[in-house]
């Protein structure tokens, strides 16, 4: 064992990696604290990964689903998941391979421990995705926002960017044609055509057009507001059940690893502004609609709540939650180009989460000092 | 007339074998070390030879910045060795107790009648100066000034601590002498905290002249720090004191019986101890003075001088500290778990998160262990710190200010307002395995040295 240790040295970090994951290093204490509290970054992760397992499995069976709405077949419960499975798979085994390759690559050239941030990344990376993306896009898209997005920076801990997000943000830019429309919604296999009157269309696009064409939209699926919550409706992998993802946010709220404020504060600042909207006629898409259409759901509790990026400080929380929502809708409803608002607020917002925080910090500590000056 | 601070943060953290209320053994000390890195702040200069006889009280070291300030043998007996470590860096003085002990008699004292030099030379010649510590930095304190306030913590709530409602239950007379001493150094007074919640039965609710506060809360309540930070936090350019309630008996014992005498009662406590209990022992004895307590055939052991949270590790032929009346032995957890991390349930693991499951057993003890369980990171979760912190500050970015030198942001986020110590749960708490203890440390040396 010493020897093979000796003879794969240069892989040192490769071979830590695989090693801590396997069992819990035998380091001890050094300084400082003699004993430890259990819980390690790890742990964290691995708790994010479960709370995304049951919007992963709904949104693998709703590939399934889609794809038999849209080209008539019907078939047993096991097997339109099954053949959403084998759709999503490549998708994770294409952002896990090469996400991972890059971060191994990355703590080997500095010399560092492998971190386990990206066991979150990867994951969601292909939850909030088109199912038909090509897999070479995802590829590219996914060791941009590896590098780029936060090996730049220094590794988890250090980015100011959420990772998966930026992977998206990536590939809706770079290839537009591609990532929106009616073509990348719903998995078909090759020779298959949509049924007559079907749409490949996301209920989100077609909100633009206010509450009736949502409510008219035509298409082989539902559009009500129970369709939308239950997530059978064509969208992103995991984003589309809100049933799902509020399972996951449970996990994260009771565990205490994502923040219920920033939760919260986004879902009053969607309702918020959708109900502006509303008021003062801008649409006629009620506002709660707002909170299960497209990823707004998805977004709050995964992305928006990555406490890297997001705020530090908890007053921070509230107000970096209350402007993801705000602006996703904002720009849901003025900027025809893009229907999804809710990528573009978290990466903006996560840009701003340090000056938010820069403010909170600093007006607490001129009012405590005002305080005790009086006092 | 009393103050109530009820501190909602915390955490008191669930480790087994504390010390049942009873004194199992009176240690006759054989050897015994002085330590000059006990005292932050102290630049020793070494005022004996080897072979030197020295009674309880005579000076050993002694201050090079201030010279008046002594550290002073807690036994007599002779020098019996030097040791001296890296660039001949004083690292213990070991002194072969004699028999029978002899003191120096430095007068029976009232301290009504003595004024704030008299106190002073008294302390500094007695080697007791050295237990009031100075904030911030919690350095020596400077006999040249006058400090805003003296803050004495009556009680520790770190884990498995010496419970000093018994150990000093027969040392009220001397508190009180320590008291009426010290009230002469500072126009501010005396902040004396107790224990909300035992404060009827405690001794310590008798003490006069001083402003009493009873503090309730879990760890760090008894903290001093976090106890000024609560009720007076020290603001740039101001200095506190703060003397621990075992130095101040210590004090109240010079002026009452004129000689030094630092007995105490030590817990020895923690997961590895046998049978944990209460001994009567000096500061400095060595840890195999307490063999019957532990089992090291193993060489497995971990001797603590102090709490779990920031006592120092001291080994097996160490000595216990100056300041420490409590020695905790844990095992060395060198073992490796198979995928601990991605179990579920580890029952024999406790953790403050509920990513876990220790929430469902509140009462269970844990036999806890030194291993890190886990490999260290950047920060990243960011609302753990402050839930077991309760000061006004924010522990990340004092931290993040100390990695970065930044003495603005240090001073911004209230470096003067913390020692270490009051961050230990911040470190315990944390899941990127900071040692924030030695971050915050850093940061302290650095504004020492810039501010100088």
């Amino acid at each position: 064992m010493e020897e093979k240790k000796n003879r794969f040295a240069f892989l040192h970090s490769t071979i830590d990696a695989f090693d801590t994951f396997l069992r819990v290093p035998g380091t001890v204490t050094k300084t400082g604290s003699h004993v430890r509290d259990a819980v390690d970054l790890k742990r964290v992760m691995i708790l994010v990964v479960v709370a995304l397992v049951p919007a992963a499995l709904f949104g693998m069976w709703n590939v399934g689903y889609q794809h038999n709405l849209a080209t008539g077949a019907e078939t047993s419960l096991l097997a339109t998941f099954f053949y959403g499975f084998l759709k999503v798979l490549p998708l994770f085994v294409v952002s896990y391979v090469v996400g991972l390759a890059i971060e191994f690559a990355g703590a080997q050239i500095k010399g560092e421990e492998v971190n386990e941030g990206y066991l979150v990344s990867g994951f969601l990376i292909p939850l909030i995705v088109p199912v038909d993306v090509p897999l070479w896009m995802l590829a590219i898209a996914v060791a941009f926002a590896v590098i780029f997005g936060k090996e730049v920076f220094g590794g988890t801990g250090m980015n100011f960017l959420n990772p998966a997000l930026l992977a998206r943000a990536f590939l809706f830019f770079s290839y537009p044609t591609k990532m929106s429309g009616s073509e990348v919604w719903i998995a078909l296999r090759k020779g298959e055509t949509l049924i007559d009157g079907a749409t490949g269309a996301t209920p989100l696009s077609f909100t633009a057009d206010g509450i009736d064409a949502l409510a008219n939209a035509g298409a082989q699926y539902g559009t009500s507001f129970m369709d939308l919550v239950i997530g059978t409706v064509p969208g992103s992998v995991g984003e589309t059940s809100i049933i799902a993802i509020l399972l996951g946010a449970a996990v994260l709220i009771w565990t205490g690893v994502a923040s219920w404020k920033i939760m919260c504060s986004s879902v009053l600042g969607a309702l918020f502004v959708g109900w502006l909207a509303n008021v003062l006629g801008a649409t006629t898409i009620p506002a709660y609609y707002q909170l299960v259409l497209g990823g707004f759901a998805f977004g709050t509790v995964f992305m928006a709540t990555d406490p890297v990026t997001s705020a530090q400080t908890e007053c921070g929380k509230w107000i970096y939650g209350f402007f993801v929502g705000a602006l996703c809708v904002v720009v849901r409803l003025f900027n025809p180009g893009y229907a999804e608002g809710m990528m573009l607020a978290i990466l903006l917002m996560n840009t701003f989460a340090p000056l938010i925080d820069y403010c909170v910090t600093t007006a607490a500590i001129n009012r405590r000092e005002k305080k005790f000056k009086t006092a | 007339m009393s103050n109530n601070i009820n501190l909602k943060r915390g955490l008191n953290i669930p480790i087994s074998g504390e010390a049942v209320l009873k004194t199992g053994k009176t240690i006759v000390p054989d050897v015994i070390a002085v330590k000059p890195s006990d005292f932050k702040g102290l630049v020793p200069r070494l005022l004996v030879r080897e072979g030197d006889k020295v009674l309880a009280g005579s000076p050993i070291l002694a201050d090079k910045q201030s010279a008046d300030i002594l550290i002073t043998s807690p036994v007599s007996g002779s020098v019996a060795e030097i040791v001296r470590g890296e660039k001949r860096k004083l690292l213990e003085v070991r002194i072969k107790a004699e028999g029978t002990q002899e003191f120096v008699d430095f007068g029976v004292q009232k301290a009504s009648s003595m004024s704030a030099d008299e106190v002073k030379a008294l302390l500094m010649k007695s080697g007791l100066w050295a237990a009031i510590k100075q904030r911030p930095y919690g350095v020596l304190a400077d006999p040249q000034i006058q400090p805003k306030a003296i803050f004495v913590s009556s009680f520790s709530t770190a884990p498995l601590a010496a419970d000093t409602d018994y150990t000093l239950r027969d040392e009220l007379l001397n508190v009180q002498a320590g008291v009426d001493a010290l009230s002469r150094l500072s126009a501010g007074g005396i902040h004396f905290c107790i224990n909300g919640k035992t404060s009827s039965s405690s001794p310590f609710h008798k003490v006069e002249h001083v402003q009493i506060h009873e503090v309730t809360g879990k760890h760090p309540a008894g903290n001093v720090g976090i106890q000024i930070a609560n009720i007076d936090p020290i603001k740039k350019g101001e200095t506190v004191w703060t003397v621990s309630i075992l130095m101040l008996a210590a004090i109240g014992r010079l002026l009452n019986t004129g000689k030094v005498d630092l007995r105490r009662k030590v817990a020895v406590t923690g997961p590895k101890a046998i049978n944990p209990c209460y001994v009567d022992a000096l500061p400095g004895i060595a840890m195999k003075d307490l063999k019957e307590f532990y089992d090291n055939a193993a060489g497995d052991l971990r001797f603590v001088s102090g709490d779990v949270l920031s006592g120092t590790n001291v080994g097996e032929n160490g000595f216990l500290g100056f300041f420490d009346d409590q020695v905790t032995l844990l095992h060395e957890g060198t073992e490796r778990e198979i995928l601990g991390w991605a179990k579920p349930f580890r029952f024999n693991q406790f953790s403050s998160s509920r990513s876990y499951f220790s929430w469902l057993l509140p009462k269970k003890k844990y036999d806890m262990d030194t291993n890190l369980h886990g490999g260290p990171r950047a920060f990243v979760v960011s609302d753990v710190y402050s839930k077991v912190l309760p000061v006004d500050i924010y522990p990340v970015y004092l931290a993040k200010a100390c990695l970065a030198g930044d003495i603005d942001n240090m001073e911004k986020f209230g470096i003067y307002e913390v020692l270490p110590e009051d961050l230990a749960l911040c470190e315990y708490v944390d899941p990127s395995k900071n040692n924030i203890q030695e971050i915050i440390s850093n940061g302290i040396n650095l504004m020492i040295k810039e501010m100088a």
